[in-house]
């Protein structure tokens, strides 16, 4: 009897060792995860081929986790354009992001929102946020397919509640079937409804101005002299944070704007650090002459002001970055033909065949 | 050495349980975890419930809850069960009383001391692609979910809310006297941020939760609601009546960290 009492005791002991042993090292590694991808059962997708231009850097978005399907990226087209994400059923994604501004709104400097409510920051247009380690202009958000939470429940933009949302979504008349025909079943979930905007967004890719022809050596991918020679001052002189093919090395800075009207914290306030002070991310330039208005207020409503304020307007602040201080002095010296064809190179970023592609419309 | 060579069997028969993935072999049970919330001696009342804080202001509670996850139980010989990471988040609603128990199933059958957790949600499973985040990790699901417990703005979830009225809070402009305590942040995804995730250990004293096949312990944790204004640093609800995305939150977490505290335990046995 004792000994059975104490081959139990090691058993026990032994077996628990054993259920220990089975834990995984790696946090959420040992349970399956569902695939969200197509299965093989009575449904068919056709897979969306996303494909990245030839001079653009890998994207960052883990395409992997969302495989997309032309299907996928259709309910996302439908709910971009749909007001019924908003609480009173006014305001859709497309709304504030109009596709002939580059998916900018142009019409206010500050966002404007349900019931004529005002954001507290300028729109941002949409274009490659493939390839965007972070979103906003504070990068309060770093993965694409949390994005859309944040308009929909903020007060001063859509003004909705995303379960009440979604729990709408499943009792419309048309929204059961297209989940259906994009994941095999009506079922509208937190993680597809996510994803299938993100589908949508993640074709919204615009590689198609006359600079890209011109770097890429295509037809119709001549530059005019002025063009030239602003680009040749951009690389010297504005390249720094507006790097690389997609004219922004993804940092959070100061450029020296006038804090006179507008206090902003920029993005310490989702980090709280004292460093972050003032600092936003540096936005990137493609289609920027069909998005004014500028900065993260909205302040500038045209290019020429935007050069204004880099060759003279730059304030002497503590949070300045060292790239904007030429010879200890705050600013870029830039001669007013200078400025001009800094302009003129600008405008070749403005990539036509995006702004007025069919597939990205509301239809 | 009798007994070594046949835990050395055993070890061997535990791997090959593991290859096999056969869960017979393991004897499990269920432990349940209350959460008992109050306010210094008396049960908590939302809404209708006036207490008073170290500081000496009354309030009344409108709304309190907070995460729990990465639930680990140590047994009397040392060992840890790890609650497997998928089955380890839990939201305690205030509101909702089915969301103060928790169950823990599939522990090994061994005798427990202690069990330790996070008050909030790692930054692992805050930066998970959305798919892993269901149930109360959810940001848009029932009223049970993480709905109104996540910052759509700055990605992250909250781990404490406390909302109520107090006669020491300023009145806005609907004349109602609120005050306000949402406490995330988990450390930053690229750039460091403060980190008020809290690690608190219950230990259960003398006693001790069983779990067998037939036995299930409950352990009752007491959570004190006034703990959130003393402690290390008294928070005055006058002097601050939105706590939120500030470092001011650090104070509050520090003090929320020694909320909890071994209140009881009892045993169900079936057959
Ligand atoms: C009321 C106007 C408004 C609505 C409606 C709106 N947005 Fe925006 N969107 C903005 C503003 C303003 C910003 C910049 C905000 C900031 O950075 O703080 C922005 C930023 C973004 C960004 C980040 C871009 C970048 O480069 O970082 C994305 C992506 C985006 N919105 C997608 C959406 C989607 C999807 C919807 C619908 C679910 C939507 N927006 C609805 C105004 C709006
Ligand atoms: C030190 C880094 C830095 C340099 C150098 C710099 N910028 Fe900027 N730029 C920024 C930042 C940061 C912002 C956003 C500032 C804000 O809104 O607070 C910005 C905003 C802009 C905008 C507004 C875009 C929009 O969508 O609102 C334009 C246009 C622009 N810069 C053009 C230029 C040009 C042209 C140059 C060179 C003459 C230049 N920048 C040099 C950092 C820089």
């Amino acid at each position: 009897m004792r000994r059975w009492n104490l081959i139990g005791l090691i058993v026990s002991v032994g077996l628990f060792g054993a259920a220990v042993s089975c834990q995984s090292g790696e946090p959420g590694g040992s349970e399956p995860v569902v695939p969200v991808g197509p299965k093989p059962v009575d449904y068919k997708t056709t897979p969306y081929i996303w494909q990245k231009p030839a001079n653009f850097p890998d994207p960052i978005y883990n395409f992997a986790r969302n495989p997309m399907t032309v299907e996928g990226v259709e309910l996302g087209r439908v709910l971009f354009y749909d007001d019924a994400l908003s609480a009173n059923g006014t305001i859709s994604c497309g709304f504030c992001h109009q596709q002939g501004s580059a998916f900018a709104h142009t019409d206010h400097a500050l966002s404007h929102g349900i019931n004529d409510k005002i954001g507290t920051r300028n729109n941002l247009s949409l274009q490659n946020l493939a390839f965007y380690k972070s979103f906003f202009w504070d990068g309060g958000v770093s993965d694409l397919d949390l994005v859309p939470i944040a308009p929909i429940e903020n007060p001063v933009e859509m003004g909705h509640n995303m379960g009440v949302l979604l729990a709408n979504l499943r009792k419309s008349p048309k929204y059961p079937a297209l989940f259906k025909t994009a994941y095999g079943s009506d079922s509208i979930t937190t993680e597809r409804f996510l994803k299938s905007l993100s589908q949508f967004m993640l074709t919204m890719v615009s590689a198609n101005s006359r600079y890209d022809k011109f770097v890429r050596k295509e037809a119709g991918g001549e530059l005019l002299p002025d063009e030239l020679a602003g680009q040749t001052l951009f690389q010297q002189k504005c390249a720094t944070c507006h790097a690389g093919e997609l004219f922004t090395d993804q940092t959070f800075r100061n450029n020296g704007l006038s804090r006179a009207l507008n206090q902003d914290k920029g993005r310490s306030l989702v980090t709280l650090r004292p460093e972050d002070k003032y600092r936003f991310k540096v936005p990137g330039l493609r289609n920027v002459d069909r998005s004014p208005p500028y900065m993260h207020d909205g302040r500038f409503l045209t290019l020429e002001q935007v050069l204004k304020h880099y060759a003279s307007g730059v304030q002497e602040v503590p949070e300045l970055d060292p790239a904007l201080r030429t010879d200890g002095k705050p600013g870029i010296p830039l001669t007013g033909t200078e400025q001009k064809q800094i302009i003129a190179f600008l405008q070749t970023l403005t990539d036509f065949d995006y702004i007025s592609d069919r597939r990205l419309g509301p239809n | 050495m009798y007994r070594s060579l046949l835990l050395t069997g055993l070890f061997g028969l535990a791997v090959w349980a593991c290859d096999t993935a056969d869960p017979d072999l393991v004897q499990t049970g269920t432990l349940h975890l209350t959460f008992d919330n109050v306010a210094g001696a008396q049960d908590l009342q939302l809404t209708t419930g006036t207490y008073r804080n170290a500081t000496g202001e009354s309030f009344t509670p409108t709304a309190f809850n907070y995460f729990v996850s990465n639930i680990k139980l140590t047994a009397t010989d040392g060992r840890q069960y790890i609650v497997p990471q998928d089955s380890s988040y839990f939201l305690i609603r205030e509101n909702v009383p089915t969301s103060q128990t928790i169950s823990l199933a599939n522990v090994p059958v061994g005798d427990y001391k202690s069990v330790s957790f996070l008050i909030g949600v790692d930054s692992l499973r805050s930066t998970m692609d959305i798919g892993r985040r269901t149930g109360v990790l959810d940001p848009a699901g029932d009223h049970t979910s993480a709905n109104g417990m996540y910052w759509s703005w700055n990605s992250g979830y909250i781990f404490m809310k406390l909302e109520g009225t107090s006669p020491s809070a300023p009145t806005d402009a609907t004349g109602n006297s609120t005050f306000r305590y949402h406490v995330g942040f988990f450390g930053g995804r690229d750039t460091r941020t403060i980190n008020n995730l809290k690690t608190v250990t219950i230990d259960f004293g003398s006693d001790l939760a069983s779990v067998k096949p037939a036995q299930v312990p409950t352990v009752t944790v007491q959570t004190d609601v006034l703990k959130i204004f003393e402690g290390p640093a008294a928070v005055s609800i006058a002097k601050n009546p939105e706590v939120m995305v500030s470092d001011y939150s650090q104070t509050v977490a520090n003090n929320y960290a020694r909320m909890m505290t071994y209140k009881g335990m009892t045993t169900a046995t079936s057959n």
